[in-house]
């Protein structure tokens, strides 16, 4: 039987709090921020994460998750988004276990690169201060992102997803409460 | 969603939810404090107004057209395990709350028949005579075009 959770408290506030979150992640690949939504998706979906897709998903972006049926529930109660099997047709992945390979995402086209997918993709950690060095458009220098839990290939996918540039896939990683943003365009060395 | 399965089961529900969405605001908490106190409710979608397009169909088959916007506010509550809709016109937060809470003890088994007799059959019996007043007055004034045609 269903045990649905509510999403935001207040849907218009939170959901502008969340959104302002993730903007200021992106624009600054790397820095962690904090996305204080107070809402509990189901397990396995950590709040950092259900706060991003009650913001960006909604009926214009199909789905792919592998975090359960309880979560799909949720989502398509309170984003009203469908869910797709396929993952090549997704505008969002959810990844809770395995990440799968970002070969596998649509990474739109050279007229519509905004169509490339977005990952999101938990983890267990995110330190600052040492890990990948980050390099490109929002960074000074270079900004330092340690993601526990990370795929062991993921900067070899990285580089093959770079050179795709303006197509590729952008990445929100989230751990709990926290979420940092690698964008198509940052470039990742390994620490 | 899997809580209305069978379709009698669908059509009762569909009957209820159209009855509460009907009543005023008024009415339905004047019979919901009536009843015995309902378990904890938890709001899982809060009372949110917004724009519906009404398309109809010219003589009920024809092609579809848009006959034009309408406000509805939407509401849905669980109360235990069941999760209670709601969708009314126009924009009464307080009365998509209470049509929401009400729906969702409907489908509860426990307070099904309680809540049944109390609300839904009373103001069910007054929408029905409120209808019939009108329509009595409606016939009051009807003309026969066929009487009219054999006076000329």
């Amino acid at each position: 039987m269903t045990r649905l959770t509510p999403g935001f408290a207040d849907p218009v506030l939170d959901a502008q709090a969340s959104f302002r979150a993730i903007l200021e992640a992106i624009s600054r690949p790397g820095r962690i921020r904090t996305i204080d939504a107070r809402i509990t998706p189901p397990a396995p979906l950590c709040s950092a994460a259900g706060a991003a897709l009650l913001s960006l998903a909604d009926g214009d972006t199909p789905l792919w998750l592998d975090a359960g049926d309880r979560v799909g529930e949720w989502l398509r109660f309170h984003c009203g988004a469908p869910i797709t099997p396929d993952i090549g047709r997704a505008r969002f992945v959810v990844a809770c276990g395995a990440a799968p390979s970002l070969d596998a995402l649509d990474i739109g086209t050279d007229e519509d690169p905004q169509l490339g997918t977005t990952l999101i993709l938990q983890v267990a950690a995110l330190v600052s201060g040492d890990g990948w060095r980050l390099m490109g458009p929002g960074i000074q220098l270079e900004n330092r992102l340690r993601v526990v839990g990370a795929p062991t290939d993921f900067v070899a996918a990285w580089v093959r997803n770079q050179a795709l540039f303006p197509r590729g896939i952008d990445v929100l990683l989230c751990a709990g409460d926290s979420i940092a943003a690698l964008p198509r365009s940052v470039m990742i060395a390994e620490g | 969603m899997t809580q209305t399965d069978t379709p009698s089961s669908q059509a009762a529900r569909q009957k209820w939810m159209a009855v509460l969405a009907r009543a005023s605001a008024r009415e339905l908490a004047d019979r919901l404090a009536a009843l015995p106190a309902l378990p904890e409710a938890e709001v899982l979608r809060a009372p949110e107004t917004g724009l519906v397009m009404v398309r109809g169909r010219a003589g009920g088959d024809g092609a579809s057209f848009n006959l034009g916007e309408m406000t509805v506010t939407r509401c849905a509550i669980r109360l235990g395990m069941h999760i209670g809709h709601a969708y009314i016109a126009g924009r009464d937060h307080a009365r998509a709350r209470l049509a929401a809470l009400l729906d969702a003890a409907l489908q509860d088994a426990v307070q099904h028949d309680v809540v049944m007799q109390a609300v839904v059959a009373p103001l069910a019996a007054a929408q029905q005579e409120a209808r019939a007043v009108e329509a009595r007055k409606a016939a009051a004034t009807r003309v026969d075009f066929f009487t009219m045609a054999t006076m000329r």
